[in-house]
């Protein structure tokens, strides 16, 4: 076995992982819910929502407030938002109903709830760049609340600028990142299977 | 119900198995999510109320521009005592002997006084203003804090009124300051002044906005029109009818009760506060009781109904 930085790397990552279980064409006969859908259209809304998002950036921050095309690519993007977190957090509570972290499935769960607040994170700082009075409002207050704990003396929630390029850039690459690593666990350690199914109940992790 | 089987949920699925397609699925999900999203936005548009400026603010609210300019010059403002990131004017909130704000230390310097009235002063065009300028910054700060002082108990007093005369001659250079500073504001020059005072190209508004906000007679009033204060629920709330972030209900819910809602430090408490509640979701898999309510409430036989219903 070769001892190479790339070698290595290609362990830990390609060799890990199945295409079946990447791609896979059939699923344990208990895949068959409701609540897996909640997963696929939080993707769903994530791309509605890069997608509007990148219309957005091509005029810059003020374009939608003078432009009926732009205002409506902005509504896109806001009524995405506002799906997006209906799927994510119905899709949180029926993980959580199906106790969904059992067979070594906290890894799962974790990179999940860090997508959550990654999303939120994320969502504030489009509120903060609308440009309008709603976003001044935010700012204004938002700055107490990072101030009061010393994360403002770093993210000035005033500085619309920060804002903005965090916006577009760090913070959706790191929600892409978290989301791509949840997927990929979700892949690799399969659809959890029902509690009453579940051998090891008593542990229930 | 015949055997149920019985599976190591760390092991690979064995049993029984169904077709599957992901990528059509995904396809799906998009074009579906998609034309939801843009229906709604077809339909429901989104909001956008106009930014306010400090010409727009002086125009609307000329006595509340004039009382909040006052109270940079006196020091009474919400910016002028804040401090840290702006100022060491106080040691800001903190949780017990936890003083996060005051530990993060000056990183934004600003002095409201000089920043919003006599820099921008400085620069204007006005004489009159100039050198009544000059007149305050060649007195001390204890006769500059008397003539403010005096200046804004009048205007308060006086209610509706953004400039005053000086018959007893306790004000100073003050109302000359205000007045100066107002009709700078009128002419959207103060917007300017503030926004390129540390650079030409700006895209950082924490000087006219830290202003802005010292107005709770104007900005406040109207934000709470907009059912947008805090003690609205206005961290979750959008201006008009559209929906907010409703996902910071959480968040919002403890500045709506005591001893939150009163508290001087409600924002380090609530902000510490939600982060360990954030922990807590995190490791929910490992919260003795909390892990075992998908157990002892069994939504888990409505989500597989038909799954137990074959089995």
């Amino acid at each position: 076995m070769s001892g190479s930085w790339t070698g290595k790397v290609r362990r830990a990552t390609l060799e890990k992982y199945q295409p079946e279980d990447l791609l896979p064409e059939e699923q344990p006969a208990y895949v068959a819910s409701w609540i897996y859908i909640f997963g696929v259209a939080t993707i769903a809304a994530l791309v509605m929502l890069i997608a509007s998002g990148l219309v957005l950036t091509l005029q810059g921050p003020s374009w939608w407030h003078t432009s009926s095309v732009g205002h409506y690519v902005n509504s896109v993007h806001l009524w995405s938002v506002e799906l997006f977190f209906i799927f994510m957090v119905v899709h949180l509570w029926g993980k959580f109903w199906m106790a969904a972290w059992r067979g070594r499935r906290l890894a799962t769960w974790i990179t999940g709830v860090i997508a959550f607040m990654a999303s939120i994170i994320t969502a504030f700082t489009g509120y903060l760049i609308q440009t309008n009075f709603d976003s001044q409002w935010i700012a204004s207050e938002a700055k107490d609340g990072f101030n009061s704990i010393g994360v403002g003396a770093f993210f000035n929630a005033l500085n619309t600028g920060q804002a903005i390029l965090l916006h577009v850039s760090l913070l959706p690459l790191a929600l892409g990142i978290i989301v791509v690593w949840h997927i990929i666990l979700v892949r690799k350690k399969g659809v959890v299977p029902p509690i009453d199914n579940d051998a090891t109940i008593e542990g229930g992790s | 119900m015949s055997q149920v089987l019985k599976v190591d949920p760390s092991k690979k699925w064995t049993g029984p198995t169904r077709p599957y397609d992901l990528v059509k699925e995904i396809v799906i999900a998009v074009v579906v999510i998609g034309l939801l999203a843009m229906g709604l936005a077809g339909l429901f548009s989104s909001p956008d109320e106009k930014a306010l400026t400090l010409k727009s603010w002086v125009a609307a609210a000329p006595a509340d521009f004039a009382q909040v300019a006052t109270g940079e010059l006196a020091g009474t403002t919400g910016s002028a005592g804040y401090g840290a990131p702006y100022n060491s004017a106080a040691k800001g909130q903190h949780f017990g002997i936890i003083q996060l704000q005051d530990w993060a230390g000056v990183r934004i310097p600003i002095n409201p006084a000089n920043s919003f009235v006599v820099e921008p002063l400085l620069i204007s065009n006005d004489p009159s203003a100039i050198a009544a300028v000059q007149t305050w910054q060649a007195a001390s700060a204890d006769q500059q804090s008397k003539w403010a002082k005096s200046y804004e108990d009048a205007l308060t007093k006086a209610g509706d009124k953004s400039s005053l005369a000086d018959p007893a001659d306790a004000f100073g250079p003050v109302p000359a300051m205000i007045d100066g500073l107002s009709t700078m504001a009128a002419s959207g020059a103060l917007d300017g002044a503030l926004l390129t005072s540390d650079t030409n190209l700006p895209t950082n508004f924490t000087k006219p906005m830290l202003f802005l906000a010292d107005s709770d007679g104007y900005f406040g009033e109207l934000a709470t029109k907009q059912h947008l204060g805090g003690d609205q629920w206005g961290v979750m709330n959008e201006t008009g009818s559209w929906p907010g972030q409703s996902w910071l209900w959480l968040f919002s819910f403890w500045y709506q009760i005591d001893p939150f809602k009163s508290s001087e430090n409600a924002d380090t408490i609530i902000m510490l506060m939600m982060g360990v509640l954030t922990l807590g979701l995190m490791f929910v898999p490992l919260l003795p009781v909390i892990r075992r309510i998908p157990y002892k409430i069994p939504v888990h036989r409505l989500i597989w109904r038909s799954w137990y219903r074959s089995q």
